[in-house]
């Protein structure tokens, strides 16, 4: 089974029909992953036993959408049982002992977990280069980086291995990859779906989203993970609105604002020429598309990689070697059990996020880097709001260029993390974001930004599923998979 | 510039050590992230209040009960040492230092 061209509802159609029962489509699901991961790895762990799962659902009854539904889920939320590693060594051997909201959502709903997706260690990186498991490979060109840190779920969805997969997003993990793979994500709003058994990295900064080829999958899988949680008081107690049934292309009166900045950042000519066509499919369709400017843009990334990494450094301080994951041998101390676990059990890019946080956190840093990082992003904040205030949508390209090659970035820190410039915006502000396959560029897929007020995914859905129905990228097969099979 | 010192009381800070030849390499890549961090000193905040989280700023309160989700047993599964049911861990009080 591959789902290039199938989507939930399809699918349920078949299950509920009995063409195919859960555990068949499990199966060949299962299959199918096995035989592509030589040129992928887009996984850490392939859930096996996700058959016996299925039959259950089978002998259960078919009942919602999502029931029997195979999914993917990155490997830094847990899932009760099965390894949770975060691509990092530290967390090599961790089972974890209950479900993350999400996995319990979806368990609840009878989607199918069929293996967790890999991704830069503790989703630190752009390109999943700092996974612990070695590089995902981009569907499009084995040769070329997925995007991070989601890059095996991307990879994954892309390559027709899964009809979605979850995703973490905290400086553009979500969108960025889906851009380099020519598939839909979103990041939704800030407190919009829990972060209870999500691997923390930056936590005013992280949330949960979804990754598919069709918007519509997104828009279902969104609305099940959805909602609040006692176990997350950043949860927003918000309806959640049944996002697919409330899909809407009609772009009349809608108003979509494009950062000139997003066009001055150095953007690759081919990856602006595929957003203005996608622009003018908004204008055909009746939207109204004005320029407008975010001045404090330039420094996005600064405030970002203080507060990411400042944040990161207080959360992975519960990395010792003491109660979980990788403890290291022959220490004499204590202080010796967490300098040698935590120095042999995190990568490089995740102890220069530490180092750079502990820099920005300590004495004689804190109001020149921390606290001033966060003055920054409030008026980024009210950058964005004064916009959103005046408009439906932000749009824009969601990379600088399309996915560049393995190795090519990795050696040089500061040149990664401009990659990200025009996503981070959005987790700046915790706004709802989502990438929408615009077109090809070098033959390489280009993704288009889609940012809206909090909670109004709605917006974002509906533009997105107009932009689809208008240029039927999902129809394109990633150019490295043809051939095959 | 960030010196190979600060460098080494900030690993101290935060319970890591790097082999002298990673040192440098570190030294220099931390020198460029914080360079770029510092283009933040030409932005004018006066009056600015600092965003310092996302969520909600209204206090949540629930019940003061327990609420046990796992067991004794679950919480131990991932635990690295383990001897008498107890989390078992190096010596904490350093003896030659006592002695």
């Amino acid at each position: 089974m591959d789902y290039f061209n199938e989507t939930i509802d399809s699918l349920h159609t078949k299950l509920v029909n009995k063409d195919i029962t859960a555990e068949e489509l499990t199966k060949d699901t299962l299959q199918k992953i096995h035989d592509k991961e030589t040129n992928l790895n887009a996984y850490v762990t392939v859930n096996d036993d996700a058959v016996k799962d299925a039959a259950k659902v089978d002998a259960d009854g078919i009942k919602g959408n999502l029931s029997g539904i195979p999914i993917a889920i990155k490997d830094n939320i847990l899932t009760e049982g099965l390894l949770t590693t975060a691509s990092s060594k530290i967390l090599s051997n961790f089972m974890p002992v209950y479900n993350a909201t999400v996995t319990e959502k979806l368990n609840a709903a009878g989607a199918i977990n069929v293996g967790k997706t890999n991704l830069d260690e503790f989703a630190m990186g752009s390109s999943t280069e700092t996974s612990y498991y070695g590089t995902s490979h981009n569907a499009w060109d084995y040769t070329k980086v997925p995007g991070g840190s989601s890059g095996g779920s991307a990879a994954a969805v892309a390559s027709g291995d899964a009809i979605a997969a979850l995703g973490t997003d905290t400086g553009g993990s979500i969108r960025q990859p889906a851009s380099f793979n020519g598939i839909f994500g979103i990041k939704p709003t800030y407190g919009r779906v829990s972060r209870w058994g999500v691997i923390a990295f930056a936590s005013s900064l992280d949330q949960v989203g979804v990754m598919s080829k069709r918007v519509e999958d997104s828009a279902e899988v969104l609305s099940t993970i959805s909602g609040h949680d006692v176990h997350d008081s950043t949860s927003s107690e918000k309806e959640v609105p049944d996002y697919r049934a409330n899909l809407n292309k009609d772009m009349h009166g809608v108003k979509i604002a494009v950062p000139k900045e997003f066009w001055d950042e150095g953007t690759d000519p081919k990856v602006l020429e595929q957003i203005d066509a996608a622009l003018d499919v908004y204008k055909k369709l009746g939207a109204t598309v004005e320029q407008v400017s975010l001045p404090t843009l330039k420094h996005a990334v600064e405030v970002y990689y203080v507060i990411a990494s400042s944040e990161a450094s207080s959360n992975l301080q519960r990395y010792d070697g003491v109660r979980y994951g990788f403890r290291a041998k022959d220490v004499k101390n204590i202080k010796e059990l967490f300098v040698n676990s935590r120095s042999e059990g995190f990568g490089d890019e995740v102890k220069r996020r530490i180092m750079l946080g502990t820099f920005a956190l300590s004495a004689g840093a804190y109001d020149a880097y921390f606290k001033k990082a966060a003055e920054v992003r409030t008026i980024f904040i009210n950058e964005l709001s004064d916009v959103l205030s005046k408009y439906n949508l932000i749009a824009g390209p969601v990379t600088t260029t399309t996915a560049f090659g393995i190795n090519e970035k990795i050696d040089d820190p500061v040149a990664m993390y401009m990659n990200d410039i025009l996503t981070i915006p959005a987790n700046l502000a915790g706004l709802p974001a989502a990438s929408v396959p615009a077109g090809l560029a070098d033959g390489m897929p280009v993704g288009l930004q889609l940012m809206a007020n909090k909670f109004d995914e709605q917006s974002i859905f509906n533009a997105a599923y107009a932009l689809q129905e208008e240029n039927k990228f999902y129809e394109q097969i990633p150019t490295a998979l043809k051939g095959e099979d | 510039m960030i010196s190979k010192d600060e460098i080494l009381h900030v690993a101290e800070l935060a319970n890591l050590k790097f082999k002298d030849d990673e040192v440098d390499s570190f030294v220099d890549q931390l020198d460029k992230i914080v360079s770029m961090a510092s283009n933040l000193s030409t932005v004018d905040t006066d009056g600015i209040e600092p965003t310092y989280h996302m969520g909600d700023t209204s206090t949540v309160f629930r019940a003061d009960e327990g609420v046990h989700t796992q067991t004794r047993e679950q919480m131990l599964e991932n635990v690295p040492e383990v001897q008498d049911n107890l989390i078992k861990v190096p010596t904490i009080v350093d003896k030659e230092d006592d002695e």
